[in-house]
């Protein structure tokens, strides 16, 4: 009986050497498409057992594990490096920065014609610039005109200014709905506008992040800067809550 | 057509959960795969574009199913194969017998804050000068695709493909992503928020003064 050739196998003995050779091109020039795109003939058509990622384990505690793991032992990650990174985000950058700028405004008139004309250097002044924050807007809620924040492509969010983004910011719901019933998101914070005020979404599709000065609430005459960052909420600064009253 | 990470619009999604303000993580693994995912960006191996891309090469199935943090460790190890820095082999044998050669661009912890303060900036001097100014009215590119690579990134909405609007604003020049996240330089252009009504782009809008506004590059937009 003939033995037959299986071409997948021929395929895949040489599979090792040409992915060694790309992935030597892609550090050079960052040729990057998908991570099969080289050698796979339909770049983006491939099943999920495909993707390296699926080589890891399923359950994601220990497939994140795994890969620091893996990465430690590389010398590619430093775990005391991660913990300053976790450390930055979970104790360090929040929204208070944000409610701190959101109340300097309400007290300072030149501070908030200069944060609305051009913020990236007023916020370096407060020392809230860097990752996530390089390029940033600031937009003013009035009697006609409500903004609100999202990011439909994937969860972009000024983080200097507010810290690690809300779950529901990060949810299909709230990518999916925002752009298309922010007054029924809204609803769903507790917020109902009047007739005569407009909604203005701003779809994050760039680097420029955008942080929504909410309308200082009435009765705040006699308050300090530390008391109204008080009542500026984390949901007030993306569009989806309003400041409170004291 | 695009990929599935492009759901501006969609229906179907149920309610917004509001959550506390100090909750950050909501598994005890979430801040490890932040920092892995942030630390592994530093060594520089790809840009934010690609590594955006590379979440959105998630199979459908898999970028449904999978969570904020699931979709960036899956991504970051479709990344590590993908750039060299790890192997298949790597991966399976759940553990790496020699040092990478890429170890001397390790982040490390004294560094951390320096980089994070950083970040990446986008803008580039260079570009064609902006074609359209404030008040422009403007048509966006019919098809919501990357007009290079078939099936490539872009940052054009499928929901406000087509649409006319209007600029409200100048960012400046910015790398083009659709050039970015395949190695194709960064082929800067001039970037505006451009405002639609919502009656142009929802056959049901909620009130006839809303609006969205997206940040769209030069060659996204034609002249309506």
């Amino acid at each position: 009986m003939q033995k037959r050739l299986n071409p997948q196998a021929a395929f895949r003995g040489n599979l090792g050497q040409v992915r060694r050779q790309v992935s030597l091109a892609c550090i050079e020039g960052l040729d990057f498409r998908c991570p099969l795109a080289h050698t796979c003939p339909m770049p983006h058509d491939h099943s999920d057992d495909a993707h390296p990622h699926s080589l890891l384990p399923s359950e994601p505690a220990l497939r994140v594990k795994a890969l620091e793991t893996i990465l430690t032992r590389k010398g590619l990650v430093d775990p005391a490096a991660l913990d300053a990174i976790i450390d930055t985000y979970e104790n360090r950058i929040g929204p208070r920065n944000g409610a701190q700028v959101v109340a300097r405004a309400w007290c300072d008139p030149d501070f908030r014609a200069a944060l609305l004309k051009d913020a990236d250097p007023v916020l370096a002044d407060m020392g809230f610039h860097g990752r996530q924050g390089e390029h940033m807007v600031a937009v003013e809620n009035t009697d006609t005109l409500h903004n609100m924040v999202v990011c439909t492509l994937c969860s972009c969010y000024p983080w200097p200014l507010l810290g690690i983004p809300p779950g529901w910011y990060k949810s299909d719901a709230y990518r999916a709905r925002a752009v298309r019933e922010p007054r029924k998101v809204l609803a769903e914070f507790g917020v109902t506008l009047p007739g005569g005020c407009a909604v203005r979404v701003w779809d994050s599709t760039a680097e420029v992040r955008y942080l929504v000065l909410p309308q200082r609430p009435a009765g705040t005459q006699a308050l300090d800067e530390a008391a109204l960052s008080d009542l500026v909420s984390r949901d007030s600064m993306i569009g989806c809550g309003l400041a409170g009253a004291p | 057509m695009t990929r599935v990470h492009d759901m501006g619009g969609r229906f179907g999604d149920g309610p917004v959960v509001p959550e506390p303000e100090d909750v950050r993580f909501h598994a005890h693994w979430h801040p490890r795969a932040l920092a892995l995912t942030l630390a592994c960006g530093s060594l520089g191996l790809w840009n934010i574009d690609v590594s955006r891309h590379a979440r959105e090469c998630l199979s459908p199935g898999d970028y449904a199913r999978f969570s904020y943090y699931e979709k960036w460790i899956a991504a970051l190890a479709d990344l590590l194969v993908g750039t060299g820095a790890l192997s298949r082999d790597d991966l399976e044998a759940g553990q790496a017998l020699e040092k990478s050669p890429l170890a001397s661009r390790r982040l490390e912890a004294s560094a951390v804050a320096g980089v994070l303060a950083r970040g990446g900036p986008a803008d580039r001097p260079g570009g064609n000068a902006p074609r359209f100014g404030v008040g422009d009215r403007v048509r966006l590119r019919r098809m919501a695709e990357n007009l290079t690579v078939a099936g490539g990134h872009t940052r054009l909405p499928s929901y406000a493909a087509g649409a006319t609007g209007r600029i409200l604003r100048l960012h400046g020049t910015h790398v083009l992503p659709d050039s970015s996240a395949h190695g194709l330089g960064d082929s800067p252009e001039p970037l505006y928020a451009v405002g639609l009504r919502a009656g142009d782009i929802w056959a049901h809008p909620e009130h006839p003064q809303d609006e969205v506004v997206l940040d769209l590059w030069d060659s996204y937009l034609e002249a309506p």
